[in-house]
């Protein structure tokens, strides 16, 4: 028996045992939506409940830092207003934006920020080792990030806010309910399309399972991963987002919550297990912006802005008035959209290095490989980036910063190498050419949400990266707090409802099938089969045929593999669990691509059966739901929300 | 087991060795057991021994095991070798990895 290595498990067995929780705010999934969302309920004087598949002190993808937070448009230097911020589609930008709840975030930003100050977080230069630095206000000692003259990307030293906030629910009597993994919801009568009223967990050391009875409850299980790629080897390595598995995603599925976006959910272009330590290899992206890029002899890589024009100084980039950040949006035909895709997984928002750098470096005009030359930026630059942005970013204080720091590297002294054109970058990877439209943000859809920030499950809110097109840690602080005002609102006002055994016998029936087995297919290789399907029938090019026989392999899988899967022990028991939302997920994404029949630039989305670009009667968000278990798909239009500044004043009550 | 006898093993699994801890250091505190997000660790049967690293291949290479760690240097996040960054010596273009 291969998985005998003598060692007794070290955590009492409990499968199958019931433990019942009653709450009035049930938060699932305790990263940096929930616990805003939890110290927001709790502070209203409500019973509040976190239930957290890691461990809520360092959880998620905001659990190791945060080093740029905005669109913080109300801090007092801000030249941005929050329309501005948030335009849909974003000027320039050529994505769908989900304009409601960032236009939240744009309104609650800095305030949340201050409140992050009052635990304890780090939000200015206070011991001005930045004084007079063309990113700092002296004033208030805010440092900004990319554009220093539109100063509402604040840098932050966050790589401490999760224990804070963490601290602060315990504080205020947040009952936390850790490796413990939600894997359904719970509907009045258990009918699908039922109001929320509870959810189901498994703990991942004992197998016992738990029954959260709630008034409301509170999805922020973020994003989902692991649908295109998985190595066997290096599973950890391969995702950018620690622990995630779209478990918010499958369990809402099957309850019957609407999505919408799923369509333009594709591999992120962040996570292969092939590339080097994230931000850790020399580069001009986003933590490291300014960062100048030099090749093999010294020679410097130039940056362009929008515009298209080259930006002749370091100073440039950071001040670069209407050649600023966002990307050139294009008509295109299908096939220069195929064409464009090849290379979909290296574009970036500009001010950058210039696009056409491979066929620049093909015809000898650089030289190969290229160094982050920070030893040639000014004191203030070299810092700002190697030690406060790298060093709070989130997976580098550790891994980067003191790793590199202890091994000798100097920044002062020494070029970090990149990666571009050699492998590995550290950012934006293919790992094979199905798997190279990372498009533009990976994970995309999200949950239809009204005004509250309610599903379309009666009494089940989401915040945080679940949003669709929602990807940023103030985003999930701001969207979780104001969804707990309102689901707090919500939950005075109702009673508990009575739970389906029904329900629950379906779903331990679910969960425990892999420890009846004695043997038989473990979760690392179904999770590698899920992947296939999606790289081969849910790739670049798309058209019913695909989509279908995908969907017919996953029923394949559903059926005959899935009853053989086989967990010896309450962690892979977890891990077997979290596979079977990635075969949800697969599904979802599939449905909703089959939904959409056309092809769009904004969405990297390509029908090769529906060869029509960006057709005007598709210019809105496809929905999808299951109904009966039947799939029922239909649409909004793009602004479905209304009136941003209007409906904000109305709903949000503040 | 035996040091001068030969076992049969399966393969490791890559990365086998996420982090390294130090057992002289290591004060057993089960810390970084508490505080994984992946749950690498599990607690080791022999009271006042180190954890034993049991899923090394799920490591995220966060660190909040050294993060949290309140002995310096007892445990080290342990790079793979394939994700070692090199870097040049700008005034000499030496060659290095990290
Ligand atoms: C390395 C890295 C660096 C980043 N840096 C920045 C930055 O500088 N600025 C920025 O704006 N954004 C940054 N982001 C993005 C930002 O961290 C996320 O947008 C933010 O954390 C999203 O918050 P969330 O609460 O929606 O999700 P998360 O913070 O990921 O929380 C989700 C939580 O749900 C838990 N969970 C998952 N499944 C289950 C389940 N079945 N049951 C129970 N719990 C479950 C997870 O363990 C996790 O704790 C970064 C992300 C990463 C990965």
């Amino acid at each position: 028996m291969i998985y005998n290595t003598g060692i007794e498990w070290p955590y009492p067995v409990l499968y199958e045992k019931e433990t019942e929780v009653d709450t009035d705010v049930l938060v699932l999934g305790g990263g940096i939506a929930g616990c805003w969302a939890a110290i927001t309920a709790a502070k209203k004087g409500l019973k509040v409940a976190i239930v957290e598949k890691g461990a809520t002190i360092s959880s998620g993808s905001g659990g190791s830092g945060v080093d740029h937070w905005g669109p913080c448009v109300n801090n007092p230097c801000s030249t941005v207003t929050a329309e501005e911020a948030v335009q849909s589609p974003p000027k320039g930008s050529g994505m769908y934006n989900f304009a409601m709840s960032h236009y939240i975030d744009a309104k609650e930003n800095y305030d949340t920020l201050l409140e992050m100050e009052q635990m304890g977080g780090k939000i200015r230069d206070t011991e001005d080792e930045f004084a007079g630095a063309d990113f700092r206000d002296d004033d208030t000692k805010f440092m900004f990030a990319y554009d220093y003259d539109k100063r509402y990307r604040m840098r932050v030293w966050g790589a401490n806010f999760k224990p804070l906030l963490y601290e602060e629910c315990k504080r205020l009597g947040v009952k936390i309910y850790d490796r413990t993994m939600a894997t359904g919801l719970l509907t009045e009568g258990g009918k699908q399309g039922g109001r929320c009223i509870g959810a189901v967990a498994l703990n991942v050391r004992t197998g016992e399972f738990f029954i959260f009875r709630s008034k409301a409850t509170i999805t922020s299980m973020a994003k989902h991963q692991r649908n295109w790629n998985f190595s066997t080897e290096m599973s950890g390595l391969n995702t950018f987002r620690p622990n995630l598995s779209g478990a918010g995603y499958a369990m809402a599925w099957r309850a019957g919550a609407t999505f919408t976006h799923m369509e333009m959910s594709k591999r992120s272009m962040l996570s292969s297990g092939q590339t080097f330590p994230f931000y850790g290899t020399g580069n001009s992206f986003n933590t490291w912006v300014p960062c100048t890029l030099i090749d093999a002899d010294g020679k410097e890589i130039p940056w362009i802005g929008r515009d298209g024009n080259v930006m002749d100084s370091v100073s440039d980039r950071v001040h670069p008035g209407e050649a600023g950040r966002g990307r050139k949006k294009a008509e295109k035909t299908v096939a220069e959209l195929l064409a464009d895709l090849a290379t979909a997984y290296r574009r970036r928002p500009l001010p950058d290095i210039i696009p056409d750098l491979e066929q620049r470096i093909i015809a000898g005009e650089f030289k190969l490989p290229l160094y982050a030359d920070l030893p040639g930026m000014t004191e203030q630059e070299r810092n700002v980036i190697w030690g406060v942005m790298v060093g709070n970013e989130g997976r580098t204080r550790t891994p980067v910063l003191n790793t590199y720091n202890e091994s000798g590297f100097d920044s002062s002294r020494d070029l970090l190498q990149s990666y571009i054109m050699l492998g590995g970058g550290g950012l934006y990877e293919p790992s094979m050419p199905q798997t190279r439209i990372g498009g533009d943000l990976g994970p995309a859809g999200g949950f239809v949400v009204d005004w509250n920030l309610m599903t379309t499950l009666e009494g089940l809110y989401a915040a945080g990266d679940t949003l669709p097109m929602s990807h940023t840690h103030s985003h999930a602080a701001v969207t979780g707090k104001y969804a707990a005002r309102k689901a707090s609102q919500y939950a005075s006002n109702i009673s508990q409802a009575q739970l389906s055994r029904q329900q629950i016998d379906r779903e331990k029936a679910r969960l425990y099938g892999p420890i009846k087995n004695k043997d038989g297919m473990e979760w690392k290789e179904l999770n590698q089969a899920l992947c296939r399907v999606m790289q081969n029938y849910c790739g670049e090019v798309k058209n019913e045929e695909l989509l279908n026989i995908g969907l017919t392999w996953l029923d394949d899988i559903e059926r005959n593999v899935i009853p053989t899967a086989y967990a010896p022990n309450p962690h892979i028991l977890g891990r077997t669990v979290e596979v079977l939302d990635i075969l949800d997920c697969n599904r979802l994404i599939l449905q909703s691509s089959l939904a959409r029949k056309a092809c769009s630039t904004m969405m990297s989305f390509v029908r090769l059966d529906h060869p029509q670009v960006d057709p005007p009667d598709w210019h809105k968000w496809v929905t999808i739901k299951q109904q009966d278990d039947r799939i029922v798909t239909d649409s909004l239009p793009h602004d479905y929300w209304g009136d941003l500044e209007s409906n904000y004043a109305k709903h949000s009550g503040l | 087991m035996s040091e001068d006898k030969t076992y049969a093993v399966p393969n490791q699994p890559t990365p086998s060795r996420p982090v390294i801890i130090d057992a002289e250091l290591c004060i057993a505190c089960n810390k970084c057991v508490e505080v994984c997000q992946m749950d690498v660790f599990i607690p080791n049967p022999e009271k006042g021994k180190p954890p034993i690293i049991m899923y090394a291949d799920e490591c995220w290479y966060g660190g909040s095991c050294v993060d949290f760690c309140p002995v310096n240097g007892a445990i080290k996040l342990n790079q793979p070798l394939m994700q070692r960054v090199r870097y040049k010596r700008k005034a000499t273009g030496e060659h290095f990895r990290i």
